[in-house]
């Protein structure tokens, strides 16, 4: 065992381990991972409420496309998603995509899959007599979804967008891959250049990842008790 | 993408049909190797979680935290490039001269599977009644013995889907290997992209290995539930 560790390799990067080369170029490092992470997040959170309502359409088409699109996407690795994205989105946009949006994509479409499954418990969580009641006081069933069956519902559901929030931070880390310089790449980037100290900067990003990873996740646990409490 | 010439043959047959097989080999070998170390590991993370001794229960709740708030790529390379500095010497020699890309995926993905797997192995025992505990313990068996003989039988049934999931997703977690150099699927199917341009025919086909793979896994899962679990429940 080689003893001695030196933690100075942190400290002389700390800015570029927190927000990359930024303001005088790119932004990166911790700050980019969140960004990624919260966009992706508002996106496959509109993506997981479209599956999932159509997972739950008395239309048989459209249910058992949910259900196709639902099995491939949750077949698939995530880093096998991201690949897809990076040959298809040029081809279909018929140029450049910048990296970043490529990985965006991948993730909102990897996750909506995900989220679609707890939009769908959550709107299955209310019981029929809501839909049954609003429907005889004469609102179209699209009403009766969005005014009364989904405002209870996603208060249910938030404990669960929280935890697949957290997923979606430890997922960002696989922009690595197509080069979006995020937390995983700088480190890799510094590990690259300084060599002989990947235990200190891996171990470091690990432990960054944990604090915002396990903030997150306590305040999910958080709302589940508090929402327990108010029902 | 419209003027693609598609040209399937490439994945069908000759050397990239054989290096897509190699690559599946190596995928199901690291999954099989890593499946049966992290349900070692993981069940015995639950039963120190589950243990009367709160340094014990500390340290448990401690290691599931911390792995499963951090992600496997993270952990992935600092197992393969920073291993070195924590593990004895006599690990680090026996690692550089077998396949240490192998051994690096093997060891990540193991610890954090495992800590997945103990969180389902702990809900499994818990949903069982506390009952049952004191009547084994009352009849004379000792904790480890009314774990072994009266416990866990029953929680593993209860816990079979949940761990098949973690199971898949453990297969599906392999692919991030690619990144240490583990030449798994989909390694390999980057590879063909790289040498042919045919990146659509190759990731193509390694995704419907994937899915097919996931499929009637899920398929084996909702039959098990069906026919297993529910009954059990109706009891």
């Amino acid at each position: 065992m080689q003893t001695g560790f030196d933690f100075t390799v942190i400290w002389t990067n700390i800015t570029y381990f927190f927000i990359g080369r930024f303001p005088h170029g790119a932004l990166g490092g911790i700050a980019l991972t969140l960004y990624l992470a919260v966009i992706s997040c508002i996106l496959s959170f509109i993506g997981g409420l479209f599956l999932g309502l159509m997972g739950i359409s008395h239309n048989k088409p459209v249910r058992y496309l949910s259900t196709v699109i639902l099995n491939i996407i949750r077949g698939m690795p995530l880093l096998m998603v991201i690949f897809w994205m990076y040959f298809l989105l040029p081809a279909m946009v018929g140029g450049n995509v910048n990296e970043s949006w490529t990985v965006i994509m991948a993730l909102t479409l990897f996750t909506s899959a995900y989220m679609s499954q707890i939009v769908k418990a959550g709107v299955e969580g209310i019981p029929r007599g809501q839909t049954e009641a609003a429907l005889s006081t004469g609102l179209h069933p699209w009403q009766a979804m969005i005014y009364i069956v989904l405002p209870q519902g996603l208060r249910n559901m938030i404990p669960s967008f929280v935890n697949q929030f957290v997923s979606m931070i430890k997922d960002t880390s696989l922009a690595f891959i197509v080069g979006v310089s995020e937390l995983t790449h700088v480190a890799t980037q510094i590990n690259n250049r300084t060599i002989i100290y990947p235990t200190e900067i891996f171990f470091f990003i690990a432990v960054i990842y944990f604090i915002i990873c396990y903030a997150f996740t306590s305040l999910s646990r958080w709302l589940e008790k508090r929402l327990a409490w108010r029902r | 993408m419209f003027k693609y010439q598609f040209d399937w043959s490439v994945v069908t047959s000759g050397k990239y049909f054989e290096w897509l097989l190699s690559g599946l080999y190596t995928t199901i070998q690291l999954s099989l190797v890593a499946i049966v170390f992290s349900f070692l590991l993981g069940l015995v993370i639950a039963m120190m979680r589950m243990s009367n001794v709160k340094p014990v229960r500390w340290f448990a709740h401690g290691y599931l935290e911390f792995f499963r708030n951090t992600p496997l790529l993270v952990q992935i390379f600092f197992w393969y490039f920073g291993s070195y500095k924590i593990l004895p010497t006599v690990i680090n020699d026996w690692l550089n001269k077998t396949n240490f890309e192998f051994g690096a995926a093997v060891i990540a993905l193991t610890i954090y599977t495992s800590a997945f797997i103990a969180e389902d192995i702990r809900s499994g025992v818990r949903s069982i009644p506390k009952e049952q505990l004191e009547a084994a313990r009352s009849s004379g068996f000792s904790y480890v013995r009314s774990m072994q003989y009266i416990i866990l039988p029953q929680a593993v049934r209860i816990t079979i889907p949940p761990l098949i999931n973690q199971f898949l997703n453990l297969t599906k977690n392999s692919s991030l290997a690619m990144t240490i150099g583990v030449m798994e699927l989909t390694y390999q199917a980057r590879q063909i992209e790289s040498y042919t341009f045919k990146g659509f025919e190759a990731f193509t086909a390694a995704t419907l290995v994937y899915v097919v793979l996931s499929i009637i896994i899920t398929l084996m899962v909702t039959y098990y539930d069906k026919v297993v679990l529910s009954p059990m429940k109706a009891r």
